[in-house]
């Protein structure tokens, strides 16, 4: 098994396995990079009625074709029938949201669920018709792998390379209209049209992926990567370059996973590898994952009790937080009958000090955005420059200058 | 339109110099705007003369906001007309900055404090070309401007309420307008962010910039701008806050709804 998978990983499972791993690789960094516009727009869920709306598409292009005397399985065909009704959907959707009280969630789900029934009774009917090849269209629901042609992967690489190109061209209108839609239609952005825009990214992935993934779970490419991609960063470039790379790796390794054994299916183990990266980053992504989470909250914490608990002793007071207690005792600045020690006199002293630079320069500087970083806790040496810190001894040299600070700590 | 300029020039009287229509940085003819089957404004007119610094003012629910999404085409006009620069909208963007509410994003939206500057700078981009040094550069200028170029850097989550309408201004600065429409920038801010803010206002007006603000704080009306727009639904009256910041026509706009003490606390002009 393990050895199969580096087989597949390394692409020399097979001219099949290589076709799909590739392809799904490329899918997942287009749909990565497409969907992280309407992810962050937080409008996500509208991929997934549009990825339904594609059934009765495929199904009713299926019915056209054959009775216009083709085998019905054209790909293309298809692929322009699954088009054609995610509009209708989509259109559905705006018009329901803009036209009736109903809010968008109300009207994503009634036409996501009819336009899906709608679909598997067309793909039922395609079952009992005598003509025509039918066999794989249930393929379009979760994917599928084993029948997939060298004109798939093509399909795949032309749409993918076409949904990354339009994502770098539009970034800039799209972040604008993801973050602040108002600032954008006020500097002369259409905004109606970027979000065409989005959705057109997203109806894109969603019939590019039909195939390999399916329309059931395409949506989790969509939301998943992006999801994934914005716990590790805070800039919206990133998010976009790691929503790609995530979903890349993560088509790729599902591809290669289910390769690796018989009869595990491509597009769920793809989507499951997508939540796998995605729950690591959840628990050790920095700042935003779970751990760094507590990890900064606990530090905060102690230094809280630290400070709050030396300048107390300093000012000769006594301590009765029994949290504050232990944090002083456990970093040696107390003993056991909460008296300073050495080390504690010395950090004391200190933290006084700084409180006393603190007044003095938020005298000095009353209205400069810097008084704003004033926090009760973060030394003076941490935001202003030595130079700004000598002038400020300097004042505090001064005794007319001193007793006005000092009554301050 | 004659009419509209010719009434301007009389409620001004010598102080101000005529302004006709084709002028005005900013002039809004029988404006209507509704929400469902409500107007939110109703046939309002207004010119705004070149350099002057406007308020406009009237209670919660009144359409300040609405008239000023409405004139910048934000939200979708019913009937009327506006004008900037003496053309229509569309060809004169270019000319307008915009400062929304504070409350109208996400601030957990993946971006720096530098990035949502620069994006004063993305029409001036268009979509080809890269950022380049003198584009931060000029970002930071803007930032520097408000006292938030210690900032640049920041997730714009890690800031406080009078920090992110200080970025939201340095991002209309980076727009390098000659109007300027901000909607309630005073709204929830520290004394030291508004007294930042009224001082670049007050700067850009010096360069000969024209400032549109929906405002809420009357006390402050008088000290801040010259020229006031009271509304309530309707236009209630237009004009240089000397002669139209007035008690009756506050109790006109609010409906008798102000205590007789607040509005003596306004100090307002001798009538």
């Amino acid at each position: 098994m393990v050895s199969a998978f580096l087989d597949a990983l390394l692409l020399q499972a097979g001219y099949n396995a290589a076709l799909v791993a590739v392809g799904a690789a490329l899918l997942g960094i287009a749909a990565g990079s497409g969907g992280t516009f309407l992810f962050l727009r937080k409008r996500s869920l509208l991929s997934d009625a549009l990825a339904h709306s594609t059934l009765p598409g495929v199904g009713i292009a299926f019915i056209l074709m054959v009775a216009l005397g083709g085998e019905g399985r054209n790909l293309l065909g298809l692929l322009l029938g699954s088009t054609v009704s995610a509009t209708i959907g989509l259109l559905a959707v705006d018009w329901i949201t803009n036209r009736t009280r109903l809010a968008e969630d109300a009207a994503i789900g009634a036409v996501l669920s009819v336009f899906f029934g709608f679909g598997v009774v067309l793909l039922t009917v395609i079952q009992t018709m005598s003509s025509g090849y039918q066999a794989g269209l249930e393929g379009f629901l979760l994917g599928s792998t084993a029948g997939m042609l060298f004109g798939d992967a093509i399909v795949i690489t032309i749409g993918g390379a076409l949904i990354v190109t339009v994502v770098l061209l539009l970034r800039r209108p799209m972040t604008l209209v993801a973050f602040d839609p108002e600032f954008a239609a006020a500097s002369g952005v259409n905004v109606q049209r970027v979000d065409l825009a989005m959705m057109g990214l997203v109806m894109a992935v969603t019939i590019v992926g039909l195939k390999l993934v399916g329309l059931v779970l395409i949506v989790a490419l969509l939301i998943i990567p992006p999801a994934t991609a914005r716990l590790w960063s805070n800039r919206t470039e990133n998010v976009v370059l790691g929503a790609g790379l995530i979903g890349g790796v993560s088509g790729y390794m599902g591809a290669a996973l289910s390769a690796s054994a018989p009869n595990l299916p491509t597009g769920p183990i793809i989507v499951l590898m997508s939540f796998a990266l995605f729950a690591l980053s959840l628990l050790f992504a920095p700042a935003r994952g779970v751990f760094a989470a507590l990890l900064s909250r606990r530090r905060f914490r102690n230094r809280l009790h630290r400070r709050q608990g030396l300048l107390a002793l300093a000012h000769g007071g006594s301590i009765q937080d029994r949290m504050t207690r232990a944090v002083l005792r456990r970093e040696g600045f107390i003993r056991g009958d909460a008296t300073l020690t050495e080390a504690g006199k010395a950090a004391a002293a200190r933290v006084q000090h700084d409180e006393r630079r603190w007044a003095m320069a938020r005298q000095l500087h009353q209205l400069d955005g810097f008084s704003a970083r004033y926090d009760s806790l973060r030394p003076i040496d941490s935001v202003l420059t030595r130079d700004q810190i000598a002038e400020i001894d300097r004042r505090m040299g001064d005794p007319a200058f001193f007793d006005r600070s000092g009554d301050g700590s | 339109m004659n009419r509209v300029a010719f009434k301007v020039e009389r409620d001004q009287g010598a102080t101000a110099a005529f302004v006709a229509p084709g002028e005005s940085p900013l002039s809004i003819n029988e404006l209507t705007v509704s929400y469902g089957e409500k107007p939110a404004v109703f046939a309002v007119d207004a010119t705004v003369p070149p350099q002057s610094m406007t308020a406009i003012v009237g209670p919660n629910g009144a359409g300040k906001s609405t008239l000023l999404k409405a004139a910048l085409g934000i939200v979708p006009r019913l009937s009327g007309q506006v004008r900037v620069y003496g053309k229509p909208l569309a060809q004169v963007m270019n000319r307008i900055a915009y400062v929304p509410q504070r409350a109208s994003v996400d601030w957990d939206f993946p971006t720096r404090v530098i990035d949502v500057v620069l994006m004063g700078l993305y029409r001036e981009l268009g979509l080809l070309r890269f950022l380049r040094s003198p584009h931060k550069e000029k970002a930071l200028a803007c930032l520097n401007r408000v006292g938030m170029a210690d900032f640049a850097y920041r997730q714009i989550g890690q800031l406080s309420g009078g920090q992110q309408q200080r970025v939201f201004l340095a991002r209309a600065l980076a727009q390098s307008a000659d109007l300027y429409l901000l909607d309630e920038p005073f709204a929830g801010v520290d004394a030291a962010t508004e007294k930042a803010i009224i001082d670049v206002l007050k700067a850009l007006k010096a360069e000969h910039k024209t400032l549109v603000c929906v405002h809420h704080d009357l006390s402050t009306v008088t000290q801040y701008f010259d020229r006031v727009l009271l509304i309530n639904t309707r236009k209630i009256a237009e004009g240089p806050v000397a002669t139209t910041f007035t008690e009756e026509n506050l109790q006109k706009t609010y409906g008798g709804r102000l205590a007789t003490a607040h509005i003596e606390q306004l100090k307002l002009p001798a009538a």
